[in-house]
């Protein structure tokens, strides 16, 4: 008999008030009660409806079965079969609007966890299963992979897989893009990315770092020393700002900047060599993932106020509600239908305050969203020390400006269509370098297509 | 790991370090910088390169000691290795198509104008360098410019060598005799680059200036080297790290420059003696 409880298993997690001063995962992850326990609500549908919301088509129901049979290898493998880094997508995935949004029993009650169950299952490997994956045999052709982030990793996943001899370059110190230098050690836990990226080692992937293509390497070199496809996993790493007064002053910072800091260069640690400045009052601007994530770090490192500082409504927040739920507990203040006009500073440039306006929520927009407007005379000053702009950010152009033959859009981002083929022959693209900022499994997925298209290409031209 | 394949003190505070970085070198022109990082969870600082050998492959960096990460950089030896090192980031400085121009270092940043020096010198262009130090004892690269420059003056804060006075005086001169520059090009601390281009901006001439701000990935991921140029905000790591001097807002850059101060300075306190405990 399946479990008809309509409520998930909860999350086991730290408490709120004790999480909000450390770096510590938030989330603890479900035991092999739990997790059976909530594999049994599972219907196993025949139609599959959940995988149809799966950008990398796990097979869901299959993998949930294992886990009722207490089969938690069985289960791993299913899940590997389609995802290369399942302990990241456990953690990071949007699943309520992806697998568990088409789940039938979500139609009364809560759908399946499906989340927390792929994250069980890839915990219960990683911490069971110590042995490397084997790389398998060679077909001595070459392949360059461009970023070490979700994309890239994916992609050079899947063509070791089938045997080719994959290079990523990365231009940072270590592997693992937006994973290790964006998402924070509290919602991601470094040692996972690490550990994911040492698996991939173990197929026989080279990963390069320090290298920055464009500038150390042009892609024209890549093709000389004998790489026959390339795949462009660069990101959208250009931070955006507003444009108004006060921008650059001495406490105002991009989400990136604040972010890459604080996670890659360890700034939350004693003793960093980094420095990050110490703030009583910190406002982030933004509602996305990412200003949510900056709004925890901030108190984390110790800032009494932290204001999330977004033009529209608590409802129109891109945000997965599950991270604006837990800044909330954690302390973060919501100013929702407010936005900055000015940031203020001392003789010294440093902030003082941010001066917004408030707003309202007028006729739908392009985007489908109501049109936030400026209440007349509502301007307030906030006073805060810190300022973290967390609304976007824009492809890195520095592949494009060193690339002949490579289309790209009008916002920067790489012209592909939908198996990631650019236009040019033998490269290929994927991930927020072709989507503008997005998710991290839509990169993923994005990285596994090209990796067939790539097979396919090279394939085909030595056939 | 890089290798540091020759490392020479040029002055107390000021060390040449030649790294083997072949990739590195063989893009590296006059104008660009690299990042390193000295060891595992160390800062990532960015340092302009100050020459290159692309047989040999290696790049040469020269750093003043002021921080923690240049202290420890500053107590590796030849044959150790640094952690990371990356680049050539930037864009290079412009030398095409100019005939005569004024290269205004000052300090370490003698260090990245002598390359600059060097390739106008090759390309057959009239090179004035006028470099300035505090005192004689901090003199750095003058065989190097001399031979690099058609005129050189070394002026010194307390005229303990070459001539007493700011780069400024000299340059002012040079122009007054008449000498006609396509170009100035001046680099060195942010308030040396503010006078240098109040006076050209007096007499028209074009200035480019180096700007070194604050940064962490050098690929314009993280903003913080971004400075206000003829209104507009600008990264210094993708948009320079050179700049039209009469456009860049020194006052503010000054100001951000300075965010860290406190830390840096304790930090390198804490490095300081952590090595007086070794030794």
């Amino acid at each position: 008999m399946p479990n008809m409880s309509l409520k998930k298993n909860e999350m086991p997690a730290q408490e709120p008030n004790v999480r909000n001063k450390n770096f510590s995962e938030v989330a603890l992850g479900y035991t092999e009660e739990q997790a059976v326990d909530e594999a049994n609500r599972c219907l196993n549908c025949k139609n599959k409806p959940c995988v149809g919301g799966c950008p990398v088509s796990i097979d869901i129901p299959e993998f949930i079965a294992k886990i009722r049979e207490k089969d938690f290898e069985g289960a791993y493998q299913i899940i590997s079969k389609s995802s290369s880094l399942p302990a990241v997508c456990g953690r990071v995935c949007p699943q309520e609007t992806q697998c568990e949004s088409k789940c039938v029993r979500g139609i009364k009650g809560e759908p399946v966890a499906i989340g927390r169950l792929e994250r069980f299952v890839a915990d219960w490997h990683n911490k069971n299963c110590t042995e490397a994956p084997k790389a398998p045999e060679k077909n001595g052709h070459k392949c360059a992979i461009i970023g070490a982030g979700p994309s890239g990793l994916t992609c050079a996943g899947d063509l070791a897989k089938m045997g080719y001899d994959v290079t990523v370059f990365e231009a940072l110190h270590l592997a693992g893009g937006v994973l290790v230098y964006g998402i924070p050690e509290f919602r991601l836990p470094k040692a996972i990315v690490a550990h994911e990226v040492e698996n991939l080692k173990a197929l026989g992937v080279k990963i390069e770092t320090n290298v920055v293509i464009g500038k150390t390497i042009e892609v024209d070199e890549l093709f000389e020393q004998g790489f026959e496809a390339i795949f462009i996993g660069s990101g959208a790493g250009l931070p955006r700002f507003m444009n108004i007064p006060g921008e650059n002053l001495k406490g105002v910072y991009s989400a990136n900047e604040f972010l890459t800091r604080v996670n890659l260069m360890k700034a939350y640690k004693e003793g960093s060599d980094t420095p990050i400045k110490k703030n009583s009052s910190v406002a982030v601007v933004g509602g996305g993932n990412v200003a949510m994530d900056a709004a925890r770090c901030a108190k984390r490192l110790g800032a009494e106020n932290v204001y999330i500082v977004y033009r529209r409504g608590l409802e129109e927040m891109p945000a997965r509600k599950e991270e604006v739920e837990h800044a909330m507990e954690e302390g973060i203040i919501f100013k929702t239908l407010n936005n900055p006009v000015e940031i203020l500073g001392d003789e010294h440039k440093f902030v003082t305050g941010m001066k917004c306006i408030e707003m309202e929520l007028g006729e739908p927009d392009a985007s489908g969203r109501r049109r936030p407007v400026e209440k007349k005379d509502s301007e307030f000053t906030l006073d805060v020390d810190c300022v973290v702009m967390s609304i976007g950010t824009s492809p890195n152009p520095l592949i494009r400006n060193t690339t002949k033959g490579l289309e790209t859009n009008k916002h920067g981002c790489f012209v592909a269509d939908e198996v990631g083929q650019t236009s040019r022959e033998g490269v290929f693209a994927g991930g927020d370098a072709v989507t503008g900022a997005a998710t991290v499994i839509l990169a993923m997925g994005a990285g596994k297509t090209a990796a067939k298209a790539m097979d396919e290409y090279i394939k085909s031209k030595n056939a | 790991m890089y290798k540091i394949v020759r490392k020479k003190e040029l002055n107390p505070t000021v060390t040449l370090m030649e790294i083997d970085a072949p990739l590195v070198a063989k893009k590296a022109e006059p104008g660009q910088f690299i990042i390193l990082r000295v060891n595992e969870d160390g800062e990532r600082i960015p340092l302009t390169v100050a020459d290159y050998d692309r047989e040999k492959g290696t790049v040469t960096i020269i750093f003043q000691i002021v921080g923690a990460t240049t202290e420890l950089l500053n107590h590796k030896n030849e044959g150790e290795y640094i952690q990371d090192f990356v680049g050539p980031l930037g864009k290079a400085t412009e030398t095409e198509g100019l005939k005569k121009v004024a290269v205004v270092g000052g300090g370490v940043g003698c260090a990245i104008a002598y390359p600059v020096a060097k390739k106008l010198h090759d390309n057959g262009c009239e090179v004035h360098s006028i470099v300035g130090f505090r005192n004689k004892d901090l003199v750095i690269l003058e065989d190097e410019f001399n031979a690099a420059s058609n005129v050189l003056k070394i002026m010194t804060d307390d005229g303990s060598y070459g001539t007493k006075g700011l780069v400024t005086d000299a340059l002012k001169a040079l122009i007054d005799e008449g000498n006609q520059y396509d170009e100035v090009i001046a680099i060195g601390p942010v308030i040396m680059m503010k006078f240098v281009c109040k006076l050209t901006k007096e007499y028209g001439i074009k200035t480019m200036v180096s700007m070194n701000p604050i940064m962490i990935d050098g690929t314009g991921m993280c903003g913080g080297c971004r400075l206000t140029v003829g209104g507009e905000t600008k990264f210094a790591c993708v948009d320079g790290p050179d700049f039209d001097g009469h456009l860049v807002d020194f006052d503010e850059a000054l100001e951000r420059g300075s965010m860290y101060r406190e830390f840096e300075q304790a930090k390198r306190e804490e490095v300081c003696n952590l090595f007086k405990g070794v030794k």
